[in-house]
């Protein structure tokens, strides 16, 4: 075809949030051990049970080996070859954000979150996480009046640790798989939300991750909690620097709706892919897990990855309530070496409960997509209902996509519907938009977001806007 | 020829063009002008290039031109982008107009008339403003509102598709419209529909090629030229009744003029 070299051209792109801030950091050695584990947890004066939750995590991780299963080919990881705590030096206690360095603010400016009263965002409130640790969180008190904590989860294990303790765990139990059980040995900073009952939390929160050492895994654990009748829309966006190194991020990501509670989830990942040779990038190992344990109780995933050199990644539902949803919608666009394995778990547990799965995987250069998700419909899951959609575009001839659905139904009473498609952005549907003005990279993207529609229709307006310009960029570069 | 196309410049030439695709010559030395306010028939049998003609002159990639020139309003065109073409005032009907999921008709008819716009100077449109002004338009083709929100020809019906290309040309307003088989599967009132819309659009500053088989759609617009192509080439030109003579006649009675060349 003609036309494919410029298509090529168009998906290159150059990574804006590359930078890297030449900050003071406090950093432990290499390697990973006991005393490791418990120089973390000293450093963020935990209570015991979390230090005895880290070691018994760490005692089964040891057990355990990397998994192998997923359509994914990398260098074995050395984890004794990891620093597993990285902090920027800051004053002891930081009381107001006029404390925080300059230099940390400045960062996340120039990322588009600023922090500081007189600019932060208006109607979103923030928890910026730089390397291993929150830096601020905004709008506390604001929320705080609704009865809504939003902080770093190390403050929650400070100051709720009655949650903490009742709640970590309970959704991703640390022996849930290699990198779950990593995580809850080593994991550093991330955001606690507890929505508290009968309250719609009167604006959307964000988390905010910043990759910035090179040499230190980001392990991030998030906890969100909605309480009976509650509500809460929750963003979350990485960046990191362009390093050539691969760099080991490992987040888990809890969340509990109780009865006719509501929780929507949606990230925007953007961290560092490597360069056109696939040298570099982040390797991203997350579990994203929610429960809906009460009745008529709504989780809803979205995502739109975009970065990283490896994504392994499947944001699920348990619906354990009856009359429980669960969603997911996801873009998976991959370009270059980069690969991604991703998709979603829907386990239908109680009766009556639906889900729904929209999955569009884009793949240009010679990325390698695939969509893998299981729909189990248990004993119990009578009158259940699961759709799912799970669409692939290819561009170039160079990149491929795959889809792996697992249905698993001990329920006859319960239906499950799959659809699946691939397309080619092709040569007749380019010049038929050309042929009407719309020039070429413009017709590319236009396609694209077509394409994406149905997810981006599901993320919230800002980050909607957000996703399709972040797309548009990924696709943007030198025609001709 | 007649002294009426000296009065002022040619919209359209086509001089001695040749051109190929995967080293298979399609267009063997054509040659056509058109003027302002004229209307031209290109009749000829399957696969004897005039599709080919008309995407080649709106830009087509998979296209080569081997020989000849395409001068659009004095200006050689050969190596413009198809974006470019449509946006000084080439337009081309699609014998068969793509679908393209997920694009909202209305975003996409909305982006293309402000390229042209743009071209133009003047002002661009917003999404207030241009529903306003396709409004107007779908009048012309007898097009439901609710064709807009549609994704672009997906699901549409052969007539669907074919009102919604002419409603492009409304919007667009060519210095110069290629119709390739734009009657070709329309039933009757469809047919009268397209054909009163294509003669509402042109005027006397705009140019015309229709390209189809059947003598009805020339019996709703009336050209001035009919030309007969057979393997890569313009084997004869005449007024009107050449296209009701070849009706007639059929396309062997063509056959000789190859012959004569």
């Amino acid at each position: 075809m003609v036309n494919e070299n410029l298509v090529k051209d168009v998906v290159k792109e150059p990574y804006k949030y590359g930078f890297v801030t030449d900050i003071e950091t406090e950093k432990i050695e290499k390697g990973l051990n006991e005393d490791i584990i418990k120089l973390i947890s000293q450093k963020k004066e935990e209570p015991k049970f979390l230090l005895d939750f880290r070691l018994k995590a760490f005692k089964k991780w040891q057990k355990m080996k990397e998994p192998d299963w997923a359509a994914l080919g990398y260098k074995k990881i050395d984890y004794q070859d990891i620093i597993y705590y990285s902090a920027p030096k800051q004053k002891e206690k930081i009381s107001s954000l006029d404390e925080v360095d300059p230099k940390l603010l400045e960062t996340f400016d120039k990322l588009g979150i600023p922090l500081t009263e007189q600019k932060k965002l208006t109607n979103v409130a923030v928890d910026a996480v730089f390397d291993s640790v929150s830096i601020a969180t905004t709008f506390r008190e604001e929320l705080a009046e609704h009865g809504v904590i939003f902080c770093s989860i190390s403050e929650a294990v400070k100051n709720h640790a009655d949650l903490i303790e009742k709640y970590l765990g309970t959704v991703v139990p640390a022996s849930d798989n290699y990198f779950a059980a990593l995580n809850s040995a080593v994991f550093s900073d991330g955001s606690f939300v507890y929505i508290p009952k009968g309250v719609t939390c009167p604006m959307d929160l964000s988390s905010y991750f910043r990759i910035n050492s090179g040499d230190s895994g980001q392990f991030e654990r998030t906890l969100i909690i909605a309480e009976e009748s509650s509500s809460v829309s929750y963003l979350e966006g990485c960046t990191a620097p362009m390093f050539d190194t691969n760099t080991l991020h490992a987040a888990v990501v809890e969340l509990i709706a109780l009865d006719d509670a509501s929780i929507k989830y949606s990230t925007v990942q953007n961290w560092y892919a490597g360069d056109e040779e696939g040298i570099g990038g982040i390797f991203n190992f997350v579990t994203k897990r929610g429960k809906c344990l009460g009745k008529r109780s709504k989780i809803s995933w979205s995502q739109v990855e975009t970065g990283s050199a490896i994504t392994w990644k499947y944001p699920s539902c348990l619906l354990l309530g009856e009359e429980s949803v669960g969603e997911f919608y996801s873009v998976a666009l991959t370009n270059n070496l980069q690969q991604a394995d991703t998709g979603t778990k829907m386990i239908h547990i109680g009766p009556k409960t639906k889900s729904t799965i929209v999955s569009k995987g884009i793949s240009a250069g010679n990325s390698k997509n695939s969509y893998r998700g299981l729909v189990k419909m248990g004993t119990k899951a009578t009158g259940s209902r699961n759709y799912s959609q799970c669409d692939s575009m290819l561009i170039g001839d160079q990149a491929s996509a795959n889809t792996f659905p697992y249905i698993k139904s001990q329920q006859p009473n319960s239906e499950i519907e799959h659809e699946a498609s691939t397309c080619r952005i092709s040569e007749d549907q380019l010049f038929y938009l050309q042929s009407r003005g719309i020039e070429f990279e413009e017709a590319v993207s236009m396609m694209v977001s077509g394409f994406c529609r149905d997810v981006f229709n599901q993320l919230p307006m800002e980050f909607a806007a957000e996703a399709d310009k972040l797309l548009a960029l990924k696709l943007e570069g030198s025609v001709g | 020829m007649q002294s009426k196309m000296k009065e002022s410049d040619p919209i359209l030439e086509v001089e001695n063009l040749s051109a190929s695709t995967d080293n298979l010559t399609i267009l063997k030395g054509v040659s056509l002008t058109v003027y302002p306010g004229e209307i031209h028939a290109i009749m000829g049998r399957n696969g004897c290039g005039k599709s080919t003609l008309s995407k080649i002159i709106a830009g087509h990639p998979s296209y080569n031109i081997t020989n000849g020139d395409i001068k659009f309003l004095g200006e050689n065109i050969n190596s413009l982008e198809p974006e470019e073409r449509s946006q000084s005032g080439i337009f081309l009907g699609f014998q068969y107009p793509i679908e393209i999921p997920g694009v909202s008709n209305l975003e996409f008819l909305r982006v293309s008339t402000n390229a042209r716009r743009k071209f133009l100077n003047r002002e661009e449109l917003d999404t207030f403003d241009f529903e306003e002004l396709v409004k107007e338009k779908l009048e012309i083709v007898k097009m439901d509102h609710a064709f807009l929100s549609r994704s672009v020809n997906q699901g549409f019906s052969g007539g669907e598709k074919k009102r919604n290309e002419i409603l492009q040309m409304a919007l667009l307003e060519p210095k110069i419209a290629i119709l390739d088989e734009t009657d070709s599967g329309l039933d009757i009132d469809a047919l009268r529909i397209v054909a009163s819309g294509i003669k509402k659009i042109s005027n006397a500053q705009t140019g015309i090629i229709l390209i189809t088989h059947y003598q009805r759609l020339l019996d709703e617009i009336k050209p001035n030229y009919v030309h007969v192509m057979s393997d890569g080439q313009i084997i004869k030109t005449g007024a009107s009744d050449l296209a009701l003579e070849l009706e007639e006649k059929g396309y062997e009675w063509t056959d000789n003029f190859i012959k004569e060349i």
